[in-house]
């Protein structure tokens, strides 16, 4: 059907040195035109210095049931947070 | 059964701890079909809402104000586009939305069923009808489902030009020739009480408002958000020296608040129904473009197709080849 | 031709397309390429402004006399600008004649010896350059979409085709401002126009069309029936209601 252009998901660069960060979608019927209306919606206000669009379908994405298996291994590991560790008094540049 | 209380009582639990809700989460139905419902309502809103400000942009009295009128409307355009976007999360597709508009079965806020009559008219829209509109979307930037708190986020940040923008020239009107001041006046007189409607029945008439409030898509009430639109449109209305339309409007010194004459619900429901001024002619105008449109999707839709064939082809051929494909504008591989 | 009138001709190019784009806005096929169509709009209502602001300092009105405050007649536009290109085809058509146009003559008037015109060819020629990307695909869609398109997109071409010559005619007057180094020289862009242009043309599946029509008259003041019409819309308030400020 003609009426469904696939969906896009459009990444910005705000400023040289920083990531590219998720800031919405659009719909276009190929790269190049999700591109231009990248550029034509999401940096009207000089929001960007560099675009990324990818098709919303190419995404792999971690399931929400899969949760737990996925994310919570990571809870009972404290010990990789610097903040874990207790310092003698007066240790300094650690 | 105990599962699904289980995974209700967990979304439950998530909300009530500030948590966002996203889009892979498991959520009652209900929710999820009050959200799209609220949602594309909100997107038709910006799009419809287009329309009477948009037949002013060919007429606007100078270059200045006809440059940001557009931007204007423009933006409403791109809010649309976001929060449609926002609703697709929910597995409404924008096609299902607007086939909902056009079949009747999805509104629109009823304040773009009144008419844009003169110049004047594009500053209330703009003081009145936008403060409103701000007023109802600030909260909304703290709604419990996550892509439609970001969209908010990025409305609101884009909107907040506008209501400045309309407020400007009502100070211009309203500090112009006699006939300004009167344009002024009169377009005050027709939008102030479809605005003061804009946030909906009184919350002990609003049908959706408790649940709402327990998933906090909505945090204050109808009530609340009006009586904050009330304060400050008639501070600021005493600034331009024009008239608040409402001879039983008074200043209430125990609560700190202004008080309003009844505010004609009847009316309200007959416009929300489908008998305002314009209700039919933005439905049709709606439709009109959308048809107008299908050829050049269709033209699209069969170019990407050609294009998608070409590529495999070449590819087939440079794979023979022993060639890399290059793209000639859009760069593909390694970014990161 | 004074340096200001032909300031004010660009100036009427940029305003009259402008409002032709911006009568898009709520219009176009899907909600992407509205917002697409308002960011071109925006880029020559802004262009305009700034050559009526050059003007004005050259010994001319302000931008809202020049676009408000003259008849049809007084206008300067080429006349290709004015043409209502309300169809989408018909829009598509002329943007991308235009665009190619304006690419190239905006980089030759970075390079102009009046210091206004070539700050203001540089930050233009930027603009020109995406419009033309944009218009250029969509010659391809449309010419290289379906039977419909491609017979649509080919009578739009028909439909424009003549003005364009216009855009390479040098005004009467002109010739000292070229020779001068002020402004390009129109007529020498036409050969680079022409090769891009067709190619494009081909490209798109479509035919250069070959109606050997030959329209001009706009810096002299003779347009067509549609400036009027489109004025009447524009300037009816500020007319309405003289020496009133917006």
């Amino acid at each position: 059907m003609a009426d469904t252009m696939p969906l896009y998901e459009v990444f910005v660069r705000a400023r040289r040195g920083l990531e590219h960060r998720h800031a919405g979608s659009l719909r276009a019927q190929d790269a190049e035109m999700a591109l231009q209306y990248a550029r034509e919606i999401y940096t009207r206000r000089r929001e960007g210095v560099s675009l990324w669009v990818v098709r919303s379908g190419d995404i792999v994405a971690s399931q929400e049931e899969d949760a737990p298996a996925f994310f919570d291994p990571a809870d009972d590991k404290p010990y990789r947070q610097a903040t874990w560790y207790k310092l003698p008094e007066g240790v300094k540049n650690l | 059964m105990a599962e699904a209380q289980d995974l209700e009582a967990r979304f439950q639990a998530r909300i009530d701890n500030e948590e966002r809700i996203e889009p892979k989460d498991w959520m009652p139905d209900a929710y999820r079909k009050t959200l799209i419902r609220q949602i594309s309502q909100h997107a038709h809103s910006e799009v419809i809402g287009m329309q009477p400000e948009g037949t002013w942009i060919t007429r606007a009295p100078s270059l200045k104000r006809k440059t940001i009128l557009l931007s204007k409307v423009q933006d409403e355009g791109g809010h649309g586009l976001y929060l449609y976007s926002a609703a697709e999360t929910l597995g409404a597709s924008r096609e299902e939305m607007i086939a909902a508009l056009h079949g009747e079965r999805a509104k629109y806020s009823s304040i773009f069923n009144y008419p844009a009559l003169t110049w004047a008219d594009i500053g209330a829209i703009g003081w009145l009808v936008d403060s409103a509109a701000i007023i109802n979307q600030i909260p909304l930037q703290r709604c419990s489902y996550g892509p439609y708190a970001r969209a908010m986020v990025r409305i609101c940040k884009e909107e907040s030009f506008h209501q400045r923008q309309g407020y400007d020239i009502m100070v211009s009107l309203a500090t112009g020739t006699p006939e300004q001041k009167a344009m002024a006046q009169d377009a005050l007189n027709r939008w102030w009480w479809p605005s003061v409607q804009m946030f909906g029945p009184p919350d002990d008439a609003s049908t959706h408002s408790a649940r709402s409030m327990a998933w906090k898509i909505k945090r204050y009430s109808n009530d609340e958000l009006r009586q904050k639109f009330i304060d400050q449109a008639v501070e600021q209305a005493k600034i331009l020296g024009l008239e608040v339309p409402d001879p039983d409007l008074e200043w209430d010194e125990a609560s700190g608040h202004y008080r309003t004459g009844a505010i004609d619900w009847d009316e309200f429901n007959r416009v929300v129904a489908g008998d305002g001024p314009c209700n039919r002619e933005r439905l049709e105008t709606h439709r009109r473009v959308h048809e107008d449109g299908a050829w050049v999707r269709e033209a699209v839709a069969a170019y990407a197709e050609k294009q998608a064939a070409r590529q495999a082809q070449q590819v087939a051929r440079e794979a023979n080849a022993g060639e890399a494909e290059q793209s000639r504008r859009v760069s593909r591989g390694r970014e990161l | 031709m004074s340096l200001l009138d032909a300031v004010v001709g660009l100036a009427d190019d940029a305003l009259v397309l402008g409002h032709r784009l911006s009568e898009w806005c709520g219009r176009a096929p899907f909600l992407e390429e509205d917002l697409a169509i308002a960011n071109t709009a925006l880029d020559l209502l802004g262009r305009a402004r700034t050559l009526y602001g050059y003007a004005e300092t050259l010994g001319g009105r302000n931008e809202d006399e020049y676009a408000f405050l003259r008849d049809a007649p007084e206008f300067r536009n080429l006349l290709i600008y004015e043409l209502p290109g309300d169809d989408f085809a018909a829009a598509c058509a002329r943007q991308f004649l235009v665009d190619v146009f304006d690419d190239l003559y905006l980089t030759e008037l970075a390079a102009s010896r009046d210091e206004t015109l070539a700050e203001l060819g540089a930050k233009c020629a930027k603009e020109s350059t995406w419009h033309r990307r944009h218009s250029g695909e969509w010659l391809n869609r449309l010419g290289d979409g379906t039977a419909e398109s491609h017979e649509r997109m080919q009578r739009a071409l028909e439909g424009v085709w003549g003005y364009h010559l216009e855009l390479f005619e040098t005004g009467p007057g002109e010739t000292r401002l070229v020779a001068s180094g002020v402004l390009p020289d129109r007529g020498a862009l036409e050969r680079r126009w022409s090769a891009a242009v067709h190619e494009a043309i081909r490209s798109a599946t479509l035919d250069v069309p070959s109606n050997g029509r030959r329209v001009a008259g706009g810096r002299a003041g003779e347009h067509t029936e549609h400036l009027g019409i489109m004025l009447a819309e524009m300037q009816q308030l500020p007319r309405a209601c003289p020496g009133a400020n917006w």
